[in-house]
């Protein structure tokens, strides 16, 4: 049986690379994905601790969590196309027509 | 019969709506009838309601219409209702009868105007203002009047707006006026605060139980503040000169038959407080007596001959102040009656010139009149010699009983009112000797004279006869006009007592010689050795100049009252309100901009930098869950 605090430390590596990645990449489709790592490092937490504690509470909030990425994906994706389509871009900094 | 007194309202009200909306349509010659004719149908009803009147027994001579209720609120409730007395009729027969004469010359005078409808519906209201304010029932329907024949006014002696001088008189009249409307207003608010009624006959009856001296005081000082704006006495009497600006038919309505007659109704209406309150009937009698003096001096240096009349009136007024002052309420109204005829007459008289000068107004011009104008050189002696006060003549009459019951309160008030009547009698003479007489001064405006069309003299020779004839209804002791008028005052306290005696009929024949030797005097002056002015003048130096210059009171109410107002306006218009207001609304917009300017700088359009933000966020969120 692998201890609860690997997987937890796991999470927190994972999670960690989403940060860095949504800072420091320019590439829309990256920032994405290491949004999505971040949210599956969070899901990772909450099965670990849903074993640990024996609550089956965590598991349905993974299940929620992942039924919210899907929905956010789908909004997201969709909000790249249409900036790829307008600006032929997919670079974050190219992207500022709010600037203020 | 007395419940149809409404006519008379109704006859003015319909020629003012018809004038009014349909005036420009009927032309100018059906306008001239019908604006007199509702006023001569006026005039019949109120004959009609006189010869009523007559016919009942003195004691029931008083007689309330109720038309409608006006407003009713809690316990506070006004009717439109007629008051019809002896005194109210009085003063609508005055009103009517003069009106309508000053109606009819307007058809002559008026007839280049190219405004005549405007013209007479503006009259026909004023008629309308004027018997809504002297027949009403209550001091609030009174008050509609009052605020009625200001407007009228206002509206006017403006009427050739044209000329910025017109507008101007026709400002400072409404201006000066709602200094003494403001008095009026907060009367009828005292009385209804203290009585809960506004009603005469009500406010008559509990006035002498339910209110104390000082709200007495209170009240009847502030009618009279309202009757000396009205009624143009010191302090407020300034509108009234200017108000020469309007056509002379206005001149002459506003002089005699409205107008400023007002003021001198609504004190002797109010005879019950005044007698209640000694301190203010004697200010009444002072300020008159103050005026008459002051007005007079005035009006013998003046060489414009409408405000030489201008300056009579509001001298003449202080006699009515005077008579209502020492209790002989109805003397003051007796002196209305009879300086209605002859103040109207001179009016008309001097249009009549105006109208042959081509509007020429200096009598140091004109000269030798009566040769090419005789019916108007007429009729303005015999109004001259009634309103000097020379024996057998109108004005003669009312002044002497003014006078003997101003003795009889204090010699010092009929000592004034003498030398007042002394400095008449030279004014009056004087406006007649330098343009009727003598030598023609400036040949070509003699030349251009002529004698006025008929429709203008026909008014000037019925009021030269009511000008000689009204005095005859108020003879010492067999005054036919006092013991009609006497019962409407009985219940006021201090009306003044009648003893006769050798000494009226000295003081009679004293005022008699003056009124005489005032005339000589002018005739001595201004006809015989025209030089004499000038030797006075020049004996008297500063003094002289002083009254010429109209005491500088224009000048002084300028200096204190109008100049200040106006740096106060100015400063509230170029200070107050660009720093101030302007300043605060363009300062919340700055300071909205500033902020948004700088926070603005948060926008910088990085993604890296928000998610940074919200990373920041969530730690210190999260740090702040932790720790605490």
């Amino acid at each position: 049986m692998v201890p609860t605090s690997y997987y937890l430390i796991l999470s927190a590596i994972l999670f960690a690379l989403g940060v860095v990645g949504v800072l420091i990449r320019r590439n829309v489709l990256i920032i994405f994905m290491s949004v999505e790592m971040m949210l599956n490092a969070v899901n990772l937490t909450f099965a670990a601790l849903s074993i640990h504690f024996l609550n089956l509470n965590g598991q349905i909030f993974v299940l929620m969590a992942m039924v919210v990425a899907a929905a956010e994906v789908a909004v997201g994706l969709a909000i790249v196309m249409t900036v790829v389509r307008h600006k032929d871009t997919t670079n974050i900094e190219d992207v500022n027509l709010l600037k203020g | 019969m007395l419940d149809y007194a409404w006519l008379m309202l109704v006859f003015p009200a319909l020629g003012t709506l018809v004038i009014a909306l349909f005036g420009t349509r009927l032309g100018k010659r059906v306008v001239g009838v019908l604006a007199p004719a509702m006023v001569a149908l006026s005039f019949g009803v109120a004959v009609w309601m006189f010869v009523t009147l007559l016919g009942l027994p003195a004691e029931e001579r008083t007689r309330e219409v109720m038309l409608w209720q006006w407003m009713t609120a809690g316990s506070f409730s006004v009717n439109v209702a007629l008051l019809l007395d002896q005194l109210s009729v009085t003063m609508a027969l005055v009103v009517t009868g003069v009106g309508f004469l000053i109606h009819v010359y307007s058809i002559g005078y008026m007839h280049d105007d190219a405004r005549v409808p405007r013209f007479f519906a503006f009259l026909n209201f004023f008629i309308l203002m004027m018997l809504t304010l002297v027949l009403a029932n209550n001091y609030l329907l009174l008050y509609v009047g009052w605020e009625g024949v200001g407007l009228a006014s206002y509206l006017l002696i403006g009427f050739w707006f044209e000329k910025p001088s017109a507008a101007d008189a026709g400002k400072k009249a409404f201006l000066v006026n709602r200094i003494g409307d403001f008095g009026l207003a907060i009367a009828i608010m005292l009385i209804w605060t203290t009585l809960g009624t506004l009603q005469f006959r009500d406010v008559f009856a509990l006035a002498p139980t339910a209110l104390t001296g000082a709200v007495v005081t209170a009240i009847t000082m502030l009618l009279l503040l309202a009757a000396t704006g009205k009624s143009a006495q010191i302090p407020l009497y300034v509108w009234l000169p200017d108000a020469m600006e309007g056509p002379t038919p206005v001149s002459a309505l506003i002089h005699a038959a409205t107008m400023v007659t007002a003021g001198v109704y609504m004190l002797a209406r109010s005879a019950v407080l005044l007698g209640l309150a000694t301190t203010t009937s004697t200010w009444v009698a002072v300020i008159g007596v103050v005026t008459a003096l002051f007005a007079a001096s005035i009006a013998l240096t003046q060489t414009d001959l409408k405000r030489i009349l201008a300056y009579s009136t509001i001298s003449q007024l202080g006699y009515m102040f005077l008579g209502v002052g020492v209790g002989a309420y109805a003397s003051g109204i007796f002196h209305l009656m009879t300086h209605a005829f002859f103040k109207a007459l001179l009016f008309l008289a001097a249009g009549s010139v105006m109208h042959a000068l081509a509007g020429e107004l200096d009598i140091r011009k004109m000269g030798n009149l009566r040769a090419k104008m005789p019916v108007t050189h007429w009729t303005f002696l015999i109004g001259a010699a009634a309103l000097a006060g020379i024996p057998l003549f109108s004005g003669f009459f009312s002044k002497d009983e003014i006078l003997w019951y101003a003795w009889q309160r204090s010699p010092w008030l009929w000592l004034v009112g003498l030398i007042t009547a002394a400095l008449t009698a030279i004014y009056a003479f004087r406006a007649v000797f330098v343009p009727f007489w003598g030598q023609e001064r400036d040949r070509k405006l003699f030349h251009h004279a002529h004698e006025s069309p008929r429709v203008m003299t026909v008014p000037l020779i019925l009021l030269a006869v009511g000008a000689v004839l009204a005095g005859y209804v108020g003879i010492p002791h067999f005054s036919l006009f006092e013991t009609w008028l006497e019962p409407a005052f009985t219940a006021a306290k201090n009306t003044a007592p009648v003893s006769g005696g050798i000494l009226e009929w000295v003081l009679l024949a004293i005022s008699a010689l003056v009124a005489l030797g005032g005339a000589f005097i002018a005739y001595r002056a201004y006809v015989v050795d025209t030089e004499i002015p000038k030797r006075v003048r020049a004996s008297l130096g500063w003094f002289a100049k002083l009254v010429e210059n109209k005491y500088y009171i224009d000048e002084l109410y300028n200096m204190v009252i109008v100049q200040p107002l106006r740096d106060l306006s100015g400063w509230f218009a170029g200070s107050f309100d660009k720093r101030g207001i302007d300043g605060a609304v363009n300062g919340i917009a700055g300071v909205t901009g500033w902020v948004g300017t700088q926070t603005r700088k948060l926008q910088s359009g990085m993604v890296g930098l928000y998610a940074l933000s919200i990373l920041f966020g969530a730690v210190a969120l999260l740090a702040w869950l932790v720790i605490r």
